[in-house]
């Protein structure tokens, strides 16, 4: 059969000679190569002693931003909502009264924010879709749960804790993402 | 003080021996049990065990007491005595070769003279390869009665894997035999501490490469080990002959093949590597320095150096040859090493009459 | 009782009681392993007679290569009561017969030697000794011994043939 384009190769396949069909030599190589390897680098970390360091494109679990102040930055546009390709994002929207102007930056706020992380493919469209840097993708995993409700996360899991009352924690959930942004 | 004609404190001696014999057996072969997982990783790149104490060093205690709370699983269908008769026969046949290996020269204690060696017997290596012959019984009664197709293909399979590779084995020890003269492992391993340079002249690996080539393979072979762990193929046949045990039955199993490779590197370090021999060092002329307790028990550390490196080589070879095939096996077995090995014995027949001429 | 007797009488009862049970036994892989319990005592009883090398050798070439072959072909072949054809009676009073003459022999044979019995004790033949036994078969009885070798090598080339290939069978 004539070849279509020239690139195939034609495998030859001579008999072993004396030496290669003794074994022994490739057995020996091979017992050389494995035993190098105990001096070699391991590959292993400890993990939860060591972690491993994310990457600065990773996508985690969402994140709801708030201010310096301690003020949530969603208005419940529905942006995320309407970028989502999972659908996995619902909100309802409500107004600010005035004795909540400390708690809300704008107007308007997200009265409820869900997200669901069965149908979440972690894209990061919502991180990009908002115009108020108030979701966004952190450098946490989804912990297990044992029903699928455990993993509609409401307002309050979702929620960055407060800089003002919880500073610790804020920064640990903040995580690297200004150092990745300076980097950029 | 005599009872039934037996010097008694001859028969202590012995009981505490077979004793400490059986201990030191059940030990290694825990600690070989870790130290397999810890080569491995290390051939690999990984770290192994260590979780469990320093190092994982508390890793082998975890498993066996891991194993004796399992659920004890008797399948229906099986033959119930000898469902449970085979693993014990498996770890019986691992144990009984200890008995005839010296394990060091003699010690004085109490002013008796205590030879390291449980039965000095004059037919020593014909022994072993007796033991060795019935441990086939283990796997083929456990395969069987387990009732299950797979345990029994393994059983057949490691049953004439073992019945062939036994014939190469002795074939390739006639002409080791032929050159010590003896059977006895003590006379075997006495004639090579006589030989030059301390006795590492008198190595018999160094008159017999050919002939410990084979025995290795052999050895290999007969210890169900990689690259011969047919009986085991785990992607062929599940889990092998052992796949309906659960439990200590199991562990039983795993055991005796661990107290098998080590009493497989005593023997190969006995017959080939000098036994209790220190290399490069003459031990009557260090007994006068030292005294002879000491350089009895140096002797022992020599063997045992001698078997961890061995055990190693055994895990070693493990994790870098992959499995044969089982025509490739028997190729191997009846075709390529049985024809060797009667080549060794005729050239070492022939030289030795030249010599003797 | 000497310890040697106790042994003695033990394992002898040992050989019995399994030579009776393998014939007794009804599962067929039972029969096997308690030949291989009287093989076992057997050996005992060889190494009483200080001969060493035959008890051995009688470990290894029976209890661990005949009888695997035996339980390799009974365990492939699963035997059990209800696939087996039951014997006519015919057979059985034949069976029965012949086994009662050959037990009658037996017993005439043996039946002069009662007062030799207590030789069995004694421990001091050397005939076992792999060296006396060597010496023995390569003088006084070489040529029975290689006869009996060209016996092994016509059933070794026996067996080789029956393994063969066939290249060019009618199939092909």
């Amino acid at each position: 059969m004539a070849s279509l384009t020239n690139r195939s190769k034609v495998l030859e396949q001579t008999p072993l000679n004396l030496m290669e069909r003794l074994y022994l030599p490739s057995i020996f190589k091979g017992m050389a190569i494995t035993f190098s390897h105990i001096f070699k680098k391991k590959a292993t970390i400890s993990y939860p002693e060591e972690q491993r360091p994310f990457s600065p494109v990773f996508r985690g679990l969402h994140v709801l931003n708030r201010d310096e102040e301690g003020r949530e930055n969603c208005t419940a546009c529905g942006l995320c909502a309407v970028a989502c390709p999972a659908e996995a994002i619902t909100m309802e929207a409500a107004e600010r009264q005035k004795s909540e102007e400390h708690l809300y930056r704008e107007e308007k706020y997200a009265a409820k924010y869900e997200i669901n992380m069965l149908r979440c493919i972690f894209c990061g469209l919502c991180e990009e879709a908002c115009p108020k840097d108030a979701i966004y993708l952190s450098e946490t995993f989804a912990p297990s749960n044992f029903t699928r409700q455990g993993f509609i996360y409401s307002k309050e899991q979702l929620l960055i804790p407060d800089p003002n009352t919880e500073k610790e924690k804020y920064q640990v959930a903040k995580g690297l993402r200004e150092v990745h942004k300076k980097n950029k | 003080m005599t009872i039934l004609q037996i010097d008694f404190f001859y028969f202590l001696e012995k009981l505490l021996l077979i004793g400490g014999v059986i201990t030191f057996s059940l030990v290694i072969a825990m600690y070989t049990t870790y130290a397999e997982r810890k080569v491995a990783a290390v051939l690999q790149d990984r770290l192994g065990p260590n979780r469990a104490g320093p190092f994982g060093l508390l890793q082998p205690l975890a498993d066996g007491l891991k194993l004796f709370f399992k659920e004890e699983i008797i399948p229906l269908t099986s033959n119930k005595l000898l469902f449970v008769i085979g693993p014990a026969l498996a770890m019986i046949t691992a144990m009984l070769t200890s008995a005839v290996i010296p394990w060091g020269s003699t010690v004085n204690m109490f002013g008796r003279n205590v030879s390291l060696q449980i039965a000095d017997v004059n037919i020593g290596i014909l022994y072993v390869f007796g033991v060795v012959s019935l441990g086939v019984y283990g796997i083929m009664i456990g395969g069987w009665s387990s009732n299950n197709k797979f345990s029994l293909i393994a059983a057949v399979r490691g049953a004439s894997q073992i019945i062939s590779y036994e014939l190469a084995m002795g074939l390739s020890l006639i002409a080791l035999l032929m050159m010590t003269g003896s059977l006895s492992l003590k006379t075997i391993v006495e004639q090579q501490m006589s030989g030059g340079w301390g006795g590492f002249l008198g190595w018999n690996v160094l008159y017999q490469p050919l002939g410990f080539l084979i025995f290795l393979i052999c050895v290999f072979a007969e210890c169900n080990r990689t690259p011969f762990d047919l009986p085991e193929a785990e992607n062929e046949l599940n889990f092998g002959y052992h796949q309906e045990y659960s439990s200590m039955k199991l562990g039983f199993y795993l055991f005796a093949e661990y107290i098998n490779m080590f009493i497989s590197s005593a023997i190969v370090s006995t017959l080939f590597f000098g036994g209790y021999d220190i290399p490069f060092v003459n031990e009557t002329t260090l007994a006068h320095t030292l005294g002879g307790n000491v350089v009895a028990l140096l002797g022992v550390a020599a063997l045992l150096a001698k078997i961890v490196f061995f055990l190693f080589f055994f895990m070693w070879v493990r994790w870098t040859i992959p499995r044969f095939r089982y025509d490739q096996l028997m190729d191997l077995g009846w075709k390529k090493l049985i024809p060797l090995a009667l080549a060794n014995m005729l050239i070492t027949a022939i030289v030795i009459l030249w010599l003797n001429k | 009782m000497s310890i040697l007797e106790i042994l003695f009488w033990f394992l002898t009862a040992l050989a019995l009681f399994g030579a009776l049970m393998v014939v007794f036994s009804k599962n067929p892989v039972h029969s096997v392993l308690w030949l291989i319990s009287v093989f076992f005592s057997i050996s005992g009883h060889y190494i009483l007679l200080n001969a060493q090398f035959l008890a051995i050798v009688n470990m290894i070439v029976y209890a661990g290569a005949i009888m695997v072959l035996f339980l390799f072909v009974i365990m492939l072949m699963n035997m059990n009561t209800e696939s087996e054809p039951q014997k006519s009676k015919w057979l059985r009073i034949a069976a029965s017969l012949s086994g009662g003459s050959l037990m009658l022999v037996l017993v005439a044979a043996l039946k002069d030697t009662s007062g030799k019995v207590t030789g069995v004790f004694k421990v001091e033949g050397n005939i076992g000794l792999i060296k006396n036994l060597g010496q023995v078969l390569f003088t006084d009885y070489v040529l029975p011994f290689e006869i009996s070798s060209v016996l092994f090598l016509s059933a070794m080339v026996g067996a080789v043939l029956l393994g063969k290939k066939e290249t060019n069978s009618i199939i092909s």
